[in-house]
């Protein structure tokens, strides 16, 4: 099989794609919206699977279509009108919006292909390439993400920090659902320590094989919306005082691990030779934590009750332990 | 350059365009919210095919990384909306 064999059905994808997309979008019924839109998360998972990314295929179907679409169900309760009424615009300012999508579609898509058959073909690729094997892993997008870009990860979960930050100072949680039924109950109890077990999994095969600290995040925190769903409103997350110190664990061991690399030859993130694996695992235990407590604190939509004390009780931990 | 490079590289673009007309259009917080996370999908989908370099060979990993990490900040970055227009519809109560 070469990639000429396979045109007819990226064609098929690639149209599927934009139809989802367009559908997606396109639709005034809100829920059937968000459903289009996790069923374009799912194909696009597809995508990158066939793109030969199957980092980013389990990325995309855990988070993207998973969590971001558990997100949007859930925020789907709280909208007034599930509805959306008429395009607000109409008329000739409609045909002027579609008219200037049309020309920037074809700007952007001439630039893109222009750049793509001008390009040498000379990337980062082959300097990657070369020093995976001094990177402690040996997958390549894990060498890339936690040894030759480490910064970029480490600057990734402050934003991640800063977005669940801003989450939290809006307000308390909603409300949680009511206790599951007999079926739902029994399969969240059959799931939630199955997708532990795969989180635990995927951080460690992460370092030879497809997996990592974000995918195992995400199996994480999808364990705690099957809990939430089945009617847990905590989620199964611990106590809001440790919820904390969960949060900020991946960027502070990072920064850490960080700072203590440094000596006279080595500047700050630059591993020393042959303890790279092990610090590469150590940060990647830590980002899973701090990225499925995240999500998981996203996907309740604000404080959990009790998380204010909790800040009184880290500054007096003797006197207000049992309350 | 592969056939697979235009045709996904095309989708990329006309995501990111689909996606950007709905933010226009739409008035609803949720609805753009949505939309903007089509176009983030068509900008990814632009990034791994620019990293596909056949099915024989290893694709480039740099721009793989890139998107694995905005996968993470686009779901961080929509809860954090949803969080806001939710914040929004309840009316405020400074």
């Amino acid at each position: 099989m070469t990639d000429a064999h396979w045109i007819p059905l990226d064609m098929l994808l690639a149209a599927l794609l934009l139809g989802l997309g367009w559908a997606s979008v396109a639709t005034r019924d809100l829920k059937r919206g968000v459903a289009l839109f996790i069923a374009l998360g799912l194909l696009l998972a597809v995508t990158w699977a066939r793109l030969r990314a199957p980092d980013l295929a389990m990325a995309e179907a855990a988070i993207g279509a998973g969590i971001a679409g558990a997100l949007l169900l859930a925020a789907l309760r709280d909208e007034d009108r599930a509805v959306l009424p008429d395009a607000p615009i109409g008329g000739p300012r409609l045909w002027l919006l579609n008219l200037f999508c049309i020309g920037l579609a074809g700007a952007v898509g001439w630039g893109l292909l222009d750049a793509m058959a001008g390009s040498d073909g000379i990337r980062l690729a082959e300097v990657a390439g070369d020093h995976i094997p001094d990177s402690g892993v040996s997958n390549p997008v894990t060498a890339v993400l936690l040894n030759f870009r480490a910064y970029d990860t480490l600057l990734e979960l402050a934003v991640v920090l800063a977005a669940v930050l801003g989450v939290l100072s809006l307000g308390p949680a909603r409300p949680g659902f009511e206790r599951a039924g007999p079926v739902l109950g029994g399969l969240v109890r059959w799931l939630s320590p199955l997708l532990i077990v795969t989180a635990g999994y995927l951080l460690w095969v992460g370092a030879h094989a497809p997996g990592g600290a974000f995918q195992a995040g995400a199996m994480l925190a999808a364990a705690a919306v099957l809990l939430r769903l089945g009617g847990r409103a905590d989620a199964g997350l611990p106590a809001p005082g440790a919820l904390r110190w969960l949060l900020v664990a991946g960027i502070a061991v990072f920064l850490v691990v960080g700072l203590a690399v440094i000596a006279p030859d080595r500047a700050f993130l630059q591993y020393p030779q042959g303890w790279a694996g092990g610090l590469i695992l150590l940060i990647e235990a830590a980002a899973t934590l701090s990225i499925a407590v995240a999500l998981a604190l996203a996907y309740t939509g604000g404080r959990p009750p009790g998380w204010e004390t909790a800040g009184r009780l880290s500054a007096s931990p003797s006197r207000r332990e049992g309350q | 350059m592969l056939p697979q490079e235009i045709i996904f590289g095309l989708t990329g673009v006309g995501l990111f365009v689909i996606g950007l007309r709905g933010v226009m259009l739409h008035v609803s917080a949720l609805a753009r919210i949505l939309a903007i996370n089509v176009c983030g999908a068509g900008v990814f989908l632009v990034f791994v095919t620019v990293a596909y370099r056949g099915l024989g060979e290893r694709p480039d990993p740099v721009p793989l990384a890139l998107v694995l990490t905005g996968i993470v900040v686009a779901v961080s970055a929509t809860a954090l909306a949803l969080a806001l227009a939710r914040r929004l519809q309840e009316g405020g109560d400074e």
